[in-house]
């Protein structure tokens, strides 16, 4: 008897335990969180122990290969000071890398996380409430009519000096890509919550809920987000791969951070003229902006069937 | 039959010294076979007079000429005309309004028949036609009339004195072309006179046999051409189309031509085509200047909008010259020309680096960096760092510069650089760079013009078309700035003023003398660089074509046409 009744109190499991049970089965999703967290160690413990000037010129040691190019060619000028070489006018690889991923990162998170606050207030809004649902679709539609290059342009213009003068060049800029990035992406966002939104009010335990008095912000909290998280985690690994693009296309075309300032995406742009001669300058940040990408885009399918009750057959 | 035999002795012996005999090479006339030349963008007419781009005029050279051209230090050489008239010889009038040339005697067309001055005054007829749309009507600007003396005499009258009357049938843009052939294509009928305008008659050394528009031109030498023993080459394969890294290539690594024009490839990718060991890259300098402008105007947002970047508000500290000049001498151009443009650039301290006759050879103070003496002269001028923040200051107002230039590689890696030579001198610099179309686009409503100007440093390339600086330098009166009552155009960049240097831009507009031109033109460009540092020049970028090893006789000429000389052109013995 007190055996049986030890068996049946013996495990108190909390629900996120079991989300993370669910979640380390699935290996992609364990390889991903391991890279990212490994990434963002290099990208900010990084700097502390590798500490050279990303921005530091160096023009006698240009174009200097990375360490292993010894090992295919005996001949090839490399330097343990430069273990990822250096580029055209002698900055360090490896410290630029480390920096460009600072912001890259910091830009994608940032924006990805505006993007999902903006969509699923819009969406969840939208769907729940019937008399708001016409006028936030067609702002919806409005803005995503809206070019992304375009606007940006308009903001710089209007925004950069104001934004330079209170926060410097460099915070300037990342508040006005940011908000650029974060409020041109949400409407894919907004547009799936509430279809789901939809959906889940007609479902019974909506019903019940009502039936008890809930209110609707408590409705919404308690009853209809939790149901629409993986949708919302989805697009949130999408949303940071694009930011994370879009902010390496915008720096390309001068519309980004000053020149001096690297991020993934213009370490790259930087380097393809000399691609041929110095692949690694390409494929270094090139392999660092792919497989962050890869590796959100698995933690969030990871995460999509931890979260769902069904999958993780409770 | 002696002579010949003679003469092809002559020729073996250049097998054994090609390089002593490299300048006196003479022979038969088409004596070394064909000439294969590559041009990347490929030739679409052979009439300058309807086209303006670059590869037309160039290909046209080859066959129609002008009575005088530029050589390769920007001075006029005769070609059909007997010399360069000019004031002392009688050949310009004294009131600089008219200009009489003298074409040289025995001149014959392709065809046989004779060069006159009627085909002269007949091209003059061409290309002022009001309804011709002439693409070199500028170099006709001002003309009153062109009437032909007797046969081998021309007069120019303009509207008004010139001194610089040396527009018309002077350089590729102006050739003679032949009045029979072109009676019936006046006015709107120009363009549909396809023959002549694929295959003209011309006194050049090659004539065209066959014309395939934007593909391959042939040619072959012509018999008639009036120095004997030139051409050296039977015929010539003039291919166009591609891009510079293939036609590069093609003259540098593979051999399949013998020339290729404008090589727009960054320093380490033409050394490598180098070292293919079968052509070499050359380059000419024209005045094209890489340079920084130095904003004498406040350009604070802090200004209201009208007021901001004008000669209202004088500069906190670039109005200074001690802080322009420390500035300058932090900057080490050697390197600067090392990273971005190897031996397309050179450095400079001028903003006319040519042609020779203008440019001013003792203003090179700025060639060698000296970090220690700008520090110097800062100090000097009580900009010091008594805070500690390791950037200077004097009375509140910090040296920190905004550098603004186009999106561009090699602008950024000079961005960097310079920012790191104004950071040891106690500079803060912050860098921004802007797409070139917005940069260059003009648009008064933009404030990201190189116009507007609203940072304290821009960088930028400019030069000025043909060989003459004078409108160029006039540029820099007072008043001549962009502002807001201009809708911001205007070519004062600066916002330079000095009554001084106006007086010297009115005297240049009275002189005709080329040597006291050239003395004002000096005055002024060193005014504008070494005396107040406004312009601060950094490189002088220059034109790079490749050559086979195995052609000789070649000088790449930035004035006029690449191939103004192509009749001298030779092979070299194996």
């Amino acid at each position: 008897m007190t055996d049986d009744t030890l068996e049946m109190t013996e495990k108190p499991r909390s629900q996120w335990l079991d989300v993370w049970d669910q979640f380390r089965t699935h290996k992609g999703a364990v390889l991903g969180l391991g890279f990212l967290i490994s990434i963002t160690l290099f990208c900010t413990v990084g700097p502390l122990i590798w500490d050279v000037d990303a921005g530091k010129l160096n023009i006698r040691n240009k174009n200097i290969r990375p360490i292993y190019m010894a090992l295919f060619d005996s001949g090839a000028k490399v330097s343990w000071g430069n273990p990822m070489g250096s580029d055209n006018l002698g900055r360090d690889i490896m410290a630029n890398i480390m920096q460009g991923g600072r912001i890259s990162l910091a830009v994608g998170w940032t924006a990805m996380i505006l993007a999902l606050l903006i969509g699923t207030t819009v969406g969840v809004l939208s769907g729940y409430f019937k008399r708001l649902d016409g006028l936030l679709m067609r702002f919806t539609d409005l803005v995503l009519a809206l070019p992304l290059l375009p606007l940006l342009l308009v903001m710089m213009l209007l925004f950069r000096d104001p934004l330079r003068s209170t926060f410097g060049p460099e915070q300037g800029i990342f508040i006005l890509i940011v908000t650029g990035i974060g409020i041109t992406s949400w409407m894919q966002t907004a547009r799936i919550v509430r279809g789901d939104v939809m959906a889940l009010k007609e479902r019974e335990f909506v019903l019940a809920a009502r039936s008890i008095g809930t209110p609707a912000r408590r409705m919404i909290t308690r009853h209809l987000l939790p149901n629409v998280m993986s949708p919302i985690m989805v697009s949130a690994t999408l949303g940071l791969a694009t930011a994370i693009i879009t902010e390496s296309a915008l720096s390309f075309l001068g519309l980004g951070f000053p020149s001096d300032f690297p991020t993934w995406g213009k370490i790259l742009f930087d380097s393809v003229d000399r691609m041929t001669s110095f692949p690694e300058r390409v494929i270094w940040p090139g392999l660092a902006i792919s497989l962050t990408v890869l590796s959100v885009n698995y933690i969030g399918d990871g995460l999509r069937d931890a979260l769902d009750p069904r999958i993780r057959g409770l | 039959m002696n002579m010949k035999t003679a003469l092809m002795g002559a020729v073996a012996g250049l097998a054994f010294a090609p390089m002593a005999y490299a300048d006196g090479h003479e022979g038969e006339r088409g004596r070394d076979g064909e000439l294969k030349i590559i041009y990347w963008q490929a030739p679409s007419i052979l009439n300058p007079y309807l086209s303006g781009g670059t590869k037309d005029l160039e290909s046209a050279s080859m066959v129609v000429e002008p009575l005088a051209r530029y050589n390769d230090t920007g001075a006029l050489v005769p070609y059909l005309a007997a010399e360069i008239p000019t004031v002392s010889n009688g050949g310009v009038s004294e009131d600089l309004t008219s200009i009489t040339w003298k074409l040289k005697e025995g001149l014959l067309w392709s065809d046989g028949t004779a060069v006159t001055s009627a085909d002269v005054a007949f091209t003059a007829q061409y290309c002022m036609d009001p309804e011709g749309g002439c693409a070199q009507a500028s170099k006709f600007d001002g003309v009153q009339s062109v009437e032909a003396i007797d046969d081998l005499t021309v007069k120019v009258t303009f509207d008004s004195p010139k001194p610089n009357p040396y527009g018309p049938f002077a350089g590729a843009q102006s050739p003679i072309i032949q009045a029979a052939q072109f009676a019936n294509c006046l006015g709107a009928k120009a363009p549909e006179c396809t023959d002549a305008n694929f295959g003209p008659i011309g006194t050049g050394p090659f004539v065209v046999t066959d014309f395939r528009t934007n593909d391959v031109i042939q040619m072959a030498a012509n018999e008639n051409f009036r120095v004997a023993g030139q051409p050296a080459f039977a015929t010539v394969t003039f291919k166009g189309g591609g891009d510079a890294t293939a036609a590069g290539r093609a003259v540098m690594e593979t051999g399949e031509f013998d020339y290729a024009w404008n090589m727009q490839l960054a320093p380490d990718v033409l050394a490598a085509m180098a070292d293919g060991g079968v052509g070499t890259p050359i380059s000419a300098f024209g005045t094209l200047v890489e340079r920084l402008e130095m904003n004498l105007t406040n350009p604070s947002s802090d200004l209201p909008e009208g007021e901001r970047g004008t000669v209202a508000h004088p500069h906190p500290f670039l109005s200074e010259f001690d802080v322009r000049h420390a500035l300058s001498m932090a900057i080490d151009r050697e390197l600067l020309v090392e990273v971005g443009y190897g031996q397309a650039g050179r450095p400079t301290c001028n903003l006319v680096p040519g042609p020779e006759i203008y440019a001013s050879t003792d203003n090179t103070g700025c060639l060698t960096q000296d970090i220690e003496g700008a520090k110097a002269l800062l100090e000097g001028a009580g900009w010091v760092d008594s805070n500690g923040d390791g950037v200077r200051e004097k009375d509140g107002v910090e040296l920190r510069i905004l550098y603004q230039t186009s999106t561009n590689a090699v602008r950024q890696d000079f961005q960097a650089l310079i920012k790191e030579w104004w950071g040891e001198i106690g500079v803060e610099t912050e860098l921004r760079n802007l797409d070139a179309s917005v940069f260059f686009g003009g648009d008064p409503g933009s404030p990201d013009t190189f116009q507007k100007f609203y940072a304290d440093v821009e960088m930028y390339a400019n030069n000025f078309d043909g060989t003459d600086p004078q409108a160029y330098l006039a540029a820099y009166r007072c008043g001549g700035e962009p502002k807001p009552s201009s809708q911001w155009q205007g070519e004062n960049i600066n916002r330079f003023c000095d009554p001084a240097y106006d007086a010297l831009i009115d005297e240049l507009g009275a002189t005709a003398d080329i040597g006291k031109r050239g003395d004002l033109m000096r005055e002024m460009n060193n005014m504008l660089t070494r005396d107040t540092m406004t312009i601060v020049p950094l490189v002088d970028r220059g034109r790079v074509s490749a050559k086979a090893n195995t052609l000789g006789g070649v000088v790449l000429n930035t004035w006029d046409s690449e191939l103004w000389n192509v009749a001298d052109w030779y092979r070299i013995g194996e």
